[in-house]
């Protein structure tokens, strides 16, 4: 559990206060026609499909997988949802909308079902595996927009992104929702643990009689949707589907996220709420340099220093080589071996990732 | 005793280990003729050199990558490493310096780079496709940092380089980048397959825990392949540059990701010790010439390219699955 | 006549872990020309011995000598720069390099800074044609089965001229003719005059290969003899003690043997996989204790996993309360009412990061489907009822269990199948590891839920467990079912000598 509490909220609250620091009005909130503005309020708004793709990469890293296709499944979920807009007999309808919407959401299903079917059952590596539908899908995704940039005008739909719900935008109360509905199936039924188990110690799992292979076709699955639901936020956002730059290095951002959230990449234990700090922190860091004022120039850098430090800080030989030193260099502490066995064979290799 | 005898000489006529190139071969083969028949002009000497000339730098990247690969690692710094070469040359060239110093800094530059990344994923044990993650940040973010316009190169070498033509007799010409990477090619075969290190690469990739056992020099390994691949990503950069003629932040986005792919085509297992530079060579082919198709075509755009390029990623992705439970089998 | 001097003198060796005494003040002596087998049982301090002798374990106290001088080794390239060489059970070489570079990896003939490949492909015929390998040097490793990449591995520890060569267990995965190939080459070096250290379980190859014997036990050294002034029958006893610890006295009536009218609950026909073990019958009656005895590597975990369809076997048939079943995977021998906890907790059983109770009720809640969860109320009851139930410490169902001791977590883990409420448990080494407590916790628990009318298999390495508790013993060997001994039969001197001596006449 203590590893849990090494949620990075220190990072998310520096960034807060700074911006506080730089513009006293900057937690300030007011309501404009039924919806709340504020900086505050964009950080929630605009990190919300960060935060969804980020859930969905959460619990496929739990099952010790990774999946570098959301970005190409936001282009095209976008794609197909304005293209059938667009395409429709009244593009304005909510009707069509509707289809749209429905249409983006039943092919990012199809598309995790993909994924999940080479990793589950072909046994490919996921990073490879899902690294197919990152190059091909945003091909598709051009192929359904024709490589334009389609523009819709329809209130239903930029609806999803522009109206508010109680005055907060619908787009936090998504996000919300699906955190809400995950944090709740995961918990009330087994599905949590399962996933767990399954990236804790695939061999013991699968000894105790856990279906691992519909696990993993499952979370691949709602990856998928996640990303979907993210890419109709995002295309909603400009009233258009913008195949080639919608979701763009998304994945990576979403990965970020859910490490600096305290899951490991290595899979098995995983943190919901710290994905959404992280994804929260990455959102933040993106509006402090805005706000603050910090030169474009240098924002990929910072960036980049952060989750440097980020990283040393979470590798278990960083804190190992720190408590000896701790320790006045008095070595290792004795460690009980497993059992005295011949070196193991483990075809040990530093591993791509994933 | 004649019995194991037998057994062994069945078993090793199954040469799984350059089937994968092989195919390979065959694919580019197949879709060069494709084109060939297709459009006029396709089948020329010249549209093969440019195959090369105009993917020399993702020839040097795709070696640099098959060193990395073959350790079992993986490298998606490359692209980045490629702009930051690119804008470091740039912005030197712009200050005045010579060319030949800049060169020789950019390629150093690169050196270090890929030695930091190397260390932190071997002595600090953590996962290549982190480390090299946050390398891709951090050498892009430098680029914004040295200027976020392009910068133009008017360096009298520079140009000279880029627009030389070295001529093959029979109206064929090659460029000096393209000369640049075969040479590169030829100096990576050598490495890996007549220098201890080259042998260590494979062996580490093939299992690292066995490597140790038997006296080798594992570290020097791990971190060495991040150093050639920063070398390489240099050196592309330094190609690219002659390409381009400027130096962007926004040049070789994705790069990597093409990189991969070619080394992935090529036929080296993601997973480590198996593979050829020259199959990463020809996947660097094959996706130029389903470019050069594409090109050729006309009016079908470069979405194509990538469904495509994707199918193709699969199609091999699946031949190693099959090959290697195949493997797995016979060894039993 | 006067034996020659001892290549290398391991003495007074010592070696701890933490607070576990792996060694305490051990022997050795290597001779020249010989070949020397060291025996014991799981746990009793081989592999540490020799962790300790190839520089890969330092030493707490004692001196290891080679050729009378006094060495500490800092790590491997030292031994085997003082020319000790050793080759693994697991066969540490690249399969996805060829047969000549695994023998030369390291220290390929160079010519002009670089690789000189036909200098190495005749190097490597050479040493392979030394030891009568016909083997293509060109060929990849990974092309040729395990039997035959040991002896490549073998052949590269010799390459390097070595003095003192260690094999350990390299014929685990062997089959007859292999191991006679194996022999045919230790024979050859032996000859040569290099001192071999040979590590098996595998006793009739012990005594086809070896010239002296060195026996521990619990870390202790019981005793070095010459292996034609040893019998099997004393062997087994040394190896195997016979300390009978305190433990309480079980009430467990052995079922009458004339029960045959009871349809078993489970039965194996002709059960086998190839290079794991030999073709089995086995039935097990409700209520019935059937215990797997023999050494390790006799076979016992494998027929096991067979059973449970942890492997796949390639022979035979397994039917369930008289019904044949296809046993294919864990998930069909669980729906099936089978259940089973493995030899090797820690890689199979223990899921580390879980809580106590989430691993108690891991198998029940995989089998209702991730939809259908256990409420937590039930979990919360469960996990307390069995935590008292097996006195489980700390009592605590939110502890991670990778925290909890070796013998907490084994309690765990049969918490994990028994609410399961199976009809079979198959145990493989349940009390491995354990202290002496929970050992006599755990044997009570199996003979009540015998008595409650479950069937049971029990695999223990030591053979007074198996024997108090079973009601049938089937004796395994190298690989292969000997014998089933039942009532009266069932006692610790018939088993050793059915494990000593396989059935044959003479020991």
């Amino acid at each position: 559990m203590r590893e849990l509490l090494r949620k990075p909220i220190w990072p998310l609250v520096a960034l807060l206060l700074l911006n506080l620091a730089v513009t006293p009005s900057f937690f300030a909130v007011r309501v404009q026609d039924g919806r709340l503005y504020g900086s505050l309020v964009d950080i929630l708004h605009n990190g919300a499909p960060l935060a969804l793709t980020a859930l969905g990469m959460t619990l496929v890293i739990a099952t010790r997988g990774i999946d570098l296709s959301v970005g190409a499944v936001v282009a095209i979920a976008g794609a197909v949802a304005c293209s059938w807009i667009a395409a429709s007999p009244d593009p304005a309808s909510s009707g069509a909308a509707l289809t749209g919407i429905v249409l983006a959401l039943g092919l990012a299903v199809v598309l995790g079902a993909w994924n999940g079917f080479l990793v589950a059952r072909l046994g490919i590596q996921p990073i490879i595996a899902t690294l197919v539908l990152m190059t091909a899908g945003r091909g598709l995704a051009q192929l359904v927009t024709d490589g334009q940039i389609v523009t819709v005008n329809n209130d239903t739909f930029s609806g999803i992104s522009g109206s508010a719900l109680f005055t907060v935008p619908v787009t936090v109360v998504v996000a919300a929702a699906v955190y809400a509905l995950v944090a709740l199936v995961t918990r009330r039924t087994a599905l949590g643990t399962l996933v767990e188990a399954v990236g804790i110690n695939p061999e013991a799992s699968r000894l105790a009689g856990v279906r691992s292979r519909s696990i993993v076709w499952t979370v691949y699955v709602f990856s998928a949707l996640c990303a979907a639901v993210a890419g109709l936020m995002i295309s909603a956002n400009v009233h258009a589907a913008d195949a080639n730059n919608a979701g763009l290095w998304l994945e990576l951002d979403a990965i970020l996220a859910v490490v600096i959230g305290g899951t490991s990449l290595a899979g098995g234990r995983y943190s919901i709420a710290g994905t959404l700090l992280g994804a929260l922190t990455i959102q933040a860091l993106t509006t402090t340099i805005y706000s603050v004022g910090i030169p474009p120039e240098v924002s990929l850098v910072f960036k980049a220093v952060v989750v440097i430090l980020v990283f040393l800080a979470q590798a278990p030989k960083v804190r190992a080589l720190l408590a000896r030193r701790r320790r006045g260099g008095s070595g290792p502490p004795p460690a009980a071996p497993t059992t005295p066995a011949a070196p193991a064979p483990a075809a040990e290799t530093t591993g791509s990732g994933r | 005793m004649t019995a194991l005898a037998e057994r062994a000489r069945v078993a090793a006529r199954v040469p799984t280990r350059f089937l994968p190139v092989v195919v390979t071969f065959a694919l580019f083969v197949l879709m060069f003729a494709g084109g060939s028949l297709r459009y006029d002009s396709f089948a020329s000497g010249q549209v093969l050199l440019n195959l090369l000339i105009d993917n020399s730098f993702l020839v040097v990247l795709a070696v640099g990558m098959t060193f990395v690969i073959l350790t079992g690692g993986i490298d998606l710094s490359v692209g980045s490493v490629v702009a930051l070469s690119t804008m470091v040359a740039a912005s030197l060239l712009r200050a005045g310096w010579p060319a030949v110093p800049v060169m020789l800094l950019v390629l150093a530059g690169g050196a270090v780079f890929g030695l930091a990344m190397g260390a932190v994923i071997h002595y600090l044990e953590i996962q290549p496709f982190i480390v090299t993650l946050a390398g891709m940040f951090l050498a892009r973010g430098l680029c914004y940092v040295i200027d976020l316009q392009s910068i133009s190169i008017s360096d009298p070498v520079f140009r000279t380089i880029a627009q030389t033509a070295i001529p093959l007799g029979d109206d064929l010409f090659l460029s000096p980048s393209a000369v640049v990477a075969l040479v590169v090619v030829a100096i990576a075969v050598y490495v890996l397959h007549m220098t201890r290190f080259g042998r260590t690469v494979y062996a580490v990739g093939g299992n690292q825990q066995s490597a140790m056992l038997m006296g080798l020099r594992v570290g020097q390994a791990k971190v060495g392949v991040y150093v050639i691949s920063g070398t390489c990503s240099a050196l592309a950069g330094l190609l690219f540059t002659f390409y381009m003629l400027s130096g962007y932040s926004l040049h070789a986005v994705g790069m990597e990701l093409d990189a991969i792919a070619a080394v992935v085509i090529g036929g080296t297992l993601l997973t480590g010790g198996s593979g050829f530079v020259l199959g990463s060579v020809l996947g660097v082919l094959v996706l130029g010439t389903i470019q050069t198709i594409l090109s050729f075509e006309g009016t079908l755009s470069s979405w194509w390219s990538r469904i495509v390029i994707g199918l193709l990623l699969l199609v091999f992705v699946v031949l190693q699955r099959v090959l290697a439970r195949r493997s797995a089998a016979a060894s039993t | 006549m006067h034996p020659p001097r001892p290549l290398v003198e391991m003495l007074g060796i010592s070696v701890a872990f933490g607070p576990v005494q792996a060694l305490d003040s051990v022997d050795l002596r290597l001779y020249p020309g010989e070949v020397h087998a060291l025996m014991g049982e799981n746990g009793a301090g081989k592999s540490t011995l020799i962790k300790a002798l190839t520089g890969v374990h330092p030493v707490d106290a004692g001196e290891i000598r080679v050729n009378g001088e006094p060495v500490a080794f800092s790590g491997p390239a030292a031994a085997q720069a003082a020319g000790i060489s050793t080759v693994y059970q697991e066969v540490n070489l690249c399969p996805n390099l060829s047969v000549a570079e695994n023998l030369l990896l390291g220290r390929e003939p160079r010519r002009a800074g670089r690789i000189d490949w036909r200098g190495a492909r005749r190097r490597a015929a050479e040493v392979l044609g030394r030891l009568h390998l016909d083997l293509d040097p060109s060929s990849p490793l990974g092309a040729h089965p395990i039997a035959q990449q040991q002896l490549v591995a073998i052949a590269r520890a010799v390459e390097v001229d070595a003095r003192v060569l260690v094999l350990d267990e390299p014929t685990s995965s062997l089959d007859a003719s292999e191991v006679e190939e194996l022999f045919r080459v230790i024979r050859r070096l032996r000859d040569d005059g290099v001192a071999i250290l040979f590590v098996s379980h595998f006793l009739e190859q012990v005594y086809a290969i070896s010239d002296r014997m060195t026996v521990l036990r619990n870390g202790r050294l019981v005793g070095e003899h010459r292996t034609a002034e040893l019998s099997r029958r004393q062997l087994v006893s040394a190896m195997v003690g016979r300390e009978l610890e305190v433990l309480d006295r079980l009430d467990h009536a052995p079922a009458a043997p004339a029960d045959d009218e009871d349809p078993p609950v489970l039965s194996a026909v002709g059960l086998g996989r190839a290079g794991a073990i030999e073709p089995v019958d086995l039935d097990v009656r409700p209520g019935e204790v059937v215990g797997l005895a023999g050494l390790l590597g006799s076979g016992r975990t494998e027929l096991a996993r067979l059973l449970f369809g942890a492997d796949r076997a390639d022979r035979g048939e397994i039917s369930v309360a008289g019904r044949a079943v296809r046993i294919r995977n864990p998930r069909s021998a669980i729906d099936a009412g089978i259940a089973f906890t493995p030899e090797d907790r820690k890689a199979a059983g223990v899921v580390g990061d879980l809580t106590v109770r989430d691993n108690i009720v891991l198998a029940m809640q995989a089998s209702r489907g991730w939809m259908r969860r256990i409420p937590r109320r039930r979990q919360d009851e469960l996990a307390r009822r069995w935590i008292e139930l097996l006195d489980i410490r700390p009592a605590d169902p939110d502890a991670l269990l990778r925290n909890l001791s070796g013998g907490n977590q084994q309690k765990v883990l049969l918490a994990r199948w028994l609410i399961t409420q199976p009809k079979v448990l198959i145990l493989d080494e349940p009390t491995r590891g354990i202290d002496v407590g929970a050992k006599a916790q755990i044997q009570a628990l199996v003979a009540e839920q015998a008595r409650d009318g479950t069937a049971v298999v029990f695999i223990s390495a030591e053979l007074d467990e198996v024997v108090r508790l079973s009601d049938r013993v089937l004796v395994l060997r190298d690989r292969r079912p000997v014998a089933q001994l039942a009532g009266d039969d069932v006692d610790t001197d018939h088993v050793m000598e059915l494990i000593a001596t396989g059935g044959e006449a003479g020991a």
